[in-house]
């Protein structure tokens, strides 16, 4: 009995401070959600109802920044993890340069997402005195140039969704190159021993071995995705519902902080509508990680 | 499948940054391995046992000398072409499959002509499985089995795709006491069912005796002495392997040879005639030593430990290169540990007679 008193002791501090910082805000922000034509000045509102929900769900802004938002995902949760993984099976193959190639690939993940924003506008922006470098390398292979930055959305989307993966790509890098390595090897010389061939390898040993790992940055890699915002920022600037770049974190900044800002009501409905989106990928997640993850 | 290894020799680049050069893991082996026989590699850790394991399996490539396979040089094939079988010592099942899929897994490896049909490879691992007494444990993962128990799977796995060479690397060190014991007596089993000319290597000296029909001892990369384990025994090739056989350990006595007999001090322990005068190192096995009232070795008693059937007499000597010595002996001698001293008799064919400085073995002195 003492004892099970001493560990709620020990663990308040933690659960208070989860309480005030996590528990309450979120249900502060789904009461705000509830409130109807809240005003924060007056911190009066009309009344109780859904309508918050109606309005952002009718939001022509919103709904480009979920649909951007969920392309953003699908586009680059699994390319990116994939990516990841190839470069980890190539670098847990090589020896020598290993540590070189380790370094230039963890790069990104120390680099200032603001300033590699820069370089990639540098990079895709078209402007007056230059169409950037890469518009040049289409022009020298013979294509046609086209504005990344200011340009079509398909463009616009290859260029948020090649940062994305990009600024991404190390960590994953990192935990895949250390689950790799961790593997045993003398189970890859059992399978030697036994004539397995390389894909079949990988398959049915390599990638159960790690797929707790590869799991866990799928997760991440999705509620990562979900929640992007600085990224947009970096490369179109603050106004992104008019670049049409917005994202769901994006919205909900806007709609308290932004030009059209001070509706704390439809924000607070958005993000809860974002956390219902993630909550659902993560349900969803876990269930199929129940079937394929060997732990 | 009869196995010969030919001048086998491995070196390994040194990873010392001290003392850069090359490792020779394994020097210039040559020896057979007779069809269908359970040998043992026997030596420390860091003898080489497991390269030569591994070179034998096909994991590791020879820096030169050959391996045969019966008639067929295998020294260029990879495992697979090989006909092994392997069990490692961790047994490296995969632990996502079942134990059923873990011992199908070499099987659905097969390609072309030796492709099985489905019904086919369900026998095999059944078969393999009742060999090794698992069958109720097919659709367990190998995390839910006891040591013992996912040994066994992994020698089914071995097994499976009836190999002409069996090899395990260290089998029991992974096993308590108790179960080591059984276990090894079902290698023999298994090995006596199935005839596979098979090799373990393990540093436990008392596994490789039990149940091998010859042991290889192994020191630093050089063979040291192949033979039964009784004659190996019997008849140690040096002082090494008389160490390293035995427990209790043999005694090991700083001695001289001089006017055709062993002196341990001022005491004339054994006659060796014609043995030229020289230091000499004098080893007795435990059961060599037999108390007696004129026996010609006086050591000073520490203590008796009764062990039920013998009894351990540890005694001391200063020329003794232990700290103490032991003598087993059956319960019923009469020993008088208030004397506070015991003199010892040596019997000739439990003594053994090394160069002081070489540690070879001086044959004509016994």
């Amino acid at each position: 009995m003492k004892q099970r008193a001493n560990a709620w002791l020990y663990l308040l501090p933690a659960l208070l401070f989860l309480v005030f910082f996590m528990v309450y805000p979120l249900v502060d922000v789904f009461v705000y959600s509830l409130e109807e034509g809240y005003n924060f000045a007056s911190q009066t509102y009309f009344g109780v109802g859904g309508y918050n929900y109606a309005y952002v769900l009718h939001d022509p802004y919103f709904l480009q920044a979920l649909k951007n938002t969920f392309l953003l995902v699908i586009i680059t949760v699994p390319l990116s993890t994939g990516l990841a993984l190839l470069i980890s099976l190539g670098l847990s193959s090589i020896r020598a340069l290993r540590n070189l190639f380790q370094t230039i690939y963890f790069l990104p993940y120390v680099t200032n997402t603001l300033a590699v924003g820069l370089v990639f506008m540098i990079l895709f922006q078209k402007t007056e005195y230059t169409d950037g470098l890469v518009n040049l390398l289409i022009h020298w292979f013979g294509g046609t140039g086209v504005d990344f930055i200011d340009g079509p959305y398909w463009a616009k989307m290859f260029v948020l969704c090649f940062y994305t993966v990009w600024v991404v790509l190390p960590f994953k890098i990192l935990i895949l190159t250390s689950a790799l390595a961790s593997v045993n090897p003398d189970y890859y010389k059992a399978a030697r021993v036994d004539g397995t061939s390389k894909p079949r390898t990988f398959l049915r040993i390599t990638l159960p071995m790690i797929s707790p790992m590869l799991f866990y940055l799928i997760i991440t890699g999705f509620i990562g995705a979900f929640k992007a915002y600085s990224d947009a920022v970096a490369l179109f600037g603050t106004d992104l519902n008019a670049a049409g770049m917005n994202t769901i974190v994006g919205y909900v900044y806007d709609m308290l902080y932004g030009d059209s800002g001070g509706f704390p009501s439809y924000a607070s409905a958005a993000a809860i509508l974002l956390f219902a989106i993630v909550l659902t990928i993560t349900c969803i997640n876990l269930l199929a990680s129940k079937k394929h993850v060997h732990h | 499948m009869k196995i010969q290894l030919q001048n086998l020799t491995k070196k390994f680049r040194s990873h010392n940054k001290n003392a850069p050069g090359e490792v020779i893991a394994v020097n210039d082996f040559t020896f057979e391995i007779p069809d269908g026989q359970l040998i043992g590699l026997l030596g420390p850790s860091g003898c080489g046992k497991s390269t030569t394991l591994n070179m034998i399996c096909g994991l590791e490539k020879p820096t030169s000398g050959r391996i045969f396979f019966g008639d067929r040089d295998v020294t260029d094939l990879p495992p697979e072409f090989r006909g092994v079988g392997m069990v490692f010592q961790n047994y490296a099942l995969y632990p996502h499959l079942t134990v059923a899929k873990n011992i199908l897994f070499p099987l659905e490896n097969l390609k072309g002509k030796d492709k099985l049909s489905k019904e086919e490879m369900a026998r095999r691992v059944k078969e393999a499985a009742a060999l090794v007494q698992i069958e109720e444990l097919m659709d367990r993962k190998p995390g839910e089995l006891s040591g013992g128990q996912q040994q066994r799977v992994a020698i089914a796995r071995a097994l499976v795709k009836m190999p002409h060479v069996l090899l395990l690397d260290e089998p029991l060190s992974n096993l308590d006491a108790r179960l080591r014991l059984q276990t090894r007596e079902e290698i023999r089993k298994i090995q006596r069912a199935t005839g596979i000319t098979t090799v373990f290597v393990t540093h436990d000296q008392e596994e490789a005796m039990s149940i091998s029909d010859r042991i290889v001892v192994m020191r630093e990369g050089v063979l040291q002495q192949i033979g039964k384990p009784q004659e190996v025994y019997d008849d140690p090739a040096n002082q090494f392997v008389a160490r390293f056989l035995g427990t209790p350990p043999i005694n090991l006595f700083s001695a001289r040879a001089q006017g055709g007999r062993i002196w341990v001090g001022e005491e004339a322990v054994l006659p060796a005639p014609g043995l030229p005068d020289q230091p000499v190192v004098l080893g007795v096995r435990p059961e060599g030593l037999l108390p007696a009232e004129d026996g010609a070795l006086t050591c000073a008693l520490s203590g008796v430990e009764v062990m039920g059937r013998d009894i351990s007499v540890v005694a001391s000597h200063p020329a003794c290169q232990g700290p103490t010595l032991r003598a087993i002996i059956a319960a019923d001698t009469p020993v008088r540990p208030e004397t506070g001293s015991v003199r010892f008799a040596v019997k000739p064919g439990k003594a053994f007679v090394f160069r002081a400085e070489t540690g070879d073995r001086i044959r004509s002195a016994t």
